[in-house]
């Protein structure tokens, strides 16, 4: 197992503040709007320096998703920051409309995914987005790992052409991929080879997914580790190959079962390489209010859990 | 003046030609508000609006125009085929398979003179001041026009984008609102009132200035008295008293012919009232 390690803790979302004041240091089309969540998306950096390119909307997400829209025509390339579940559920049929189906260069950022946003509770714990997200012709899903990834994808999206929606979260996470990686759309990030079992895992799954591989390792299982951060386009080509070596998978996501990276993992490998697959998901539940930690124990999204499923998977193997 | 009043009256009139005989020839579509905003889209396109028909998504230095209630999709079309934006004997395709013009209009299959899809109601408000703001942010002078359908009002997004608007101060955009008291499930009063408009606007910091959307000299004279609002600090709102069906006797004053279309003996009808000045396509 490779040694992965850490020195400090940090929260995704200051990676995408981080990315989109770099994004608009890089291209002055870039814009930023924001629905009353300022500080909770971590733009203040970046509308200090812009100040005539920051848009506050209010509490208002469908209004500011169709001013997203607008601003494209014009040649915009408009960032919108409100959590998660304001940036998907609340307006899905102005993402539908505006932005997907009239193709506009939206990039919609959504902090407080999942359960780790804590003790809000369910009413803010969206678990449901990728899914929304996903079923949209010709959007961008990216669900991101820690700080240094998050910032890096903030910059990628600004030069993709396309709507694209940008997960990430609130808790202050390790940071342990490379400052200075490229961050490349559609390309999974291979983070430890092995042969017994591949192990797919997206956002805050991921660090928890190498713990698993370190307690699998002390086992004598010899866990490959992928991390999926673009969960449309899904990197085929990655999955099959590494599966078609392991012959088992275990898929791991801060999300419902239903809809997520798991169910897209599934189709692939129906069609093409029928698998043993375990999900460490949410069971098509509401979230609560908790401490993260103790949120991700209940509902099963702890490295034991992946440890777990990879050991039952491996039996399910012919 | 590029043209005179008798002159976008005749075009008004092969406008509502080109709607009855669209919703006929798919058997399906919205005749009613089309017809009620022909004379409205007519004087946009071929008096008002300073636009090309080299269309380009940005629309750079030229007026842009939103049109919120999609559903009256046929008057958009023909507006923008006679306008010159692309042949007007694909009017012909509307609604049916392969065609670019959709029932409701969208930039997916690239029909020049669409900006946005819509189609759901409550949307072309929000993406008409991003539009505008990005024009602003542009030091581009041009002006964003839109127009909304007056039963749209009912669906919420509008009223964060009219809050918005006054708010940023988007000064270079006209809202005209197809004021017609008529919507699919009978008169906007017994479904759901919009009360008073004008003070509902006013309340909110626009500027409100009132119009005969069906007499072409009345909306002609608002839209360039509109445009000398415009970079004074405040959006501009038309509302526009229209009737549902305007130029059709019978589809007239009722919400009968929202989405209804005229079969083979009520088409002759309609075309007897109608004359043709562009010909046909």
């Amino acid at each position: 197992m490779k040694k992965y390690t850490y020195t400090e803790k940090k929260d995704t979302r200051s990676g995408f503040g981080a990315g989109l004041l770099e994004a608009g240091r890089k291209n002055p089309e870039v814009v930023a709007l924001c629905a009353d969540l300022v500080g909770s998306l971590k733009m203040e950096a970046f509308i200090k320096e812009f100040p005539e390119r920051f848009f506050q909307i209010g509490i208002a997400e469908a209004n500011m998703i169709g001013i997203a829209a607008g601003l494209t025509i014009g040649g915009k390339v408009p960032f919108t920051g409100t959590f998660a579940n304001f940036s998907t559920g609340r307006v899905y049929d102005q993402i539908r409309q505006s932005v997907a189906y009239s193709n506009k260069n939206v990039k919609i950022c959504a902090s407080h995914a999942g359960l780790t946003l804590g003790e809000d509770g369910a009413t803010h714990q969206i678990l449901e987005d990728i899914g929304l997200m996903k079923m949209l012709p010709g959007m961008t899903v990216i669900n991101t790992c820690d700080y240094n990834q998050t910032k890096a994808a903030t910059i990628a999206i600004a030069e993709h052409e396309g709507p694209v929606y940008l997960r990430f979260g609130r808790p202050v996470i390790p940071v342990f991929t490379d400052p200075d990686q490229k961050f490349e759309i559609g390309k999974a990030w291979m983070v430890n080879e092995g042969t017994d079992v591949t192990i797919i895992a997206t956002g805050h799954m991921v660090w928890k997914a190498i713990e698993a591989g370190e307690k699998l390792a002390e086992l004598g299982i010899d866990a490959e580790i992928i991390n999926i951060h673009t969960i449309k386009p899904l990197d085929e080509e990655a999955i099959l190959k590494s599966i078609k070596k392991t012959g088992c998978v275990v898929t791991a996501e801060e999300h419902n079962k239903f809809g997520g990276l798991g169910e897209s993992v599934a189709r692939l490998l129906s069609t093409e390489l029928p698998t043993p697959q375990e999900f460490v998901a949410v069971n098509d539940s509401f979230g609560e209010s908790g401490t993260p930690d103790q949120l991700m124990t209940k509902y099963g999204l702890d490295t034991v859990n992946i440890v777990e499923a990879a050991q039952k998977v491996i039996k399910r193997k012919k | 003046m590029k043209h005179t009043i008798n002159e976008l009256e005749d075009i008004a009139s092969q406008v509502r030609r080109d709607i009855v005989r669209m919703v006929h020839g798919c058997q399906s579509g919205h005749p009613g508000g089309s017809l009620g905003c022909a004379d409205f889209m007519t004087a946009l396109y071929f008096e008002v609006m300073n636009h090309s028909t080299d269309f380009t998504m940005d629309g750079k230095g030229e007026d842009l125009f939103f049109l919120s209630n999609g559903h009256i999709s046929p008057v958009f079309y023909s507006v923008l085929a006679r306008s010159g934006y692309f042949e007007v004997s694909e009017l012909a395709t509307f609604r049916k398979l392969n065609s670019r013009l959709q029932g409701h209009p969208t930039t997916h299959e690239h029909l020049p003179g669409i900006r946005i899809a819509s189609g759901s109601l409550g949307q072309g408000m929000s993406v008409a001041i991003g539009a505008a703001q990005a024009k602003k942010l542009n030091k581009d002078h041009s002006i964003v026009y839109t127009l909304h359908g007056d039963g749209e009002l009912q669906e919420g997004q509008n009223w964060e984008a009219i809050m918005y608007a006054p708010h940023n101060k988007v000064d270079n955009l006209i809202a005209s609102i197809d004021y017609n008291g008529q919507q699919i499930d009978g008169p906007t009063e017994k479904v759901l009132s919009l009360e008073n408009l004008q003070a509902k606007f006013e309340a909110f910091g626009w500027h409100v200035i009132e119009s005969d959307g069906n007499d072409m000299e009345s909306i002609v004279k608002a839209l360039h008295y509109a445009k000398t609002l415009t970079g004074k600090g405040k959006p501009i709102l038309n509302l526009m008293s229209t009737q549902m069906g305007a130029g059709v006797d019978f589809m007239m004053g009722s919400h009968k012919w929202h989405g209804v279309a005229p079969n083979d003996e009520q088409l002759a009808a309609a075309l007897a009232q109608l004359h043709s000045t562009l010909k046909d396509y």
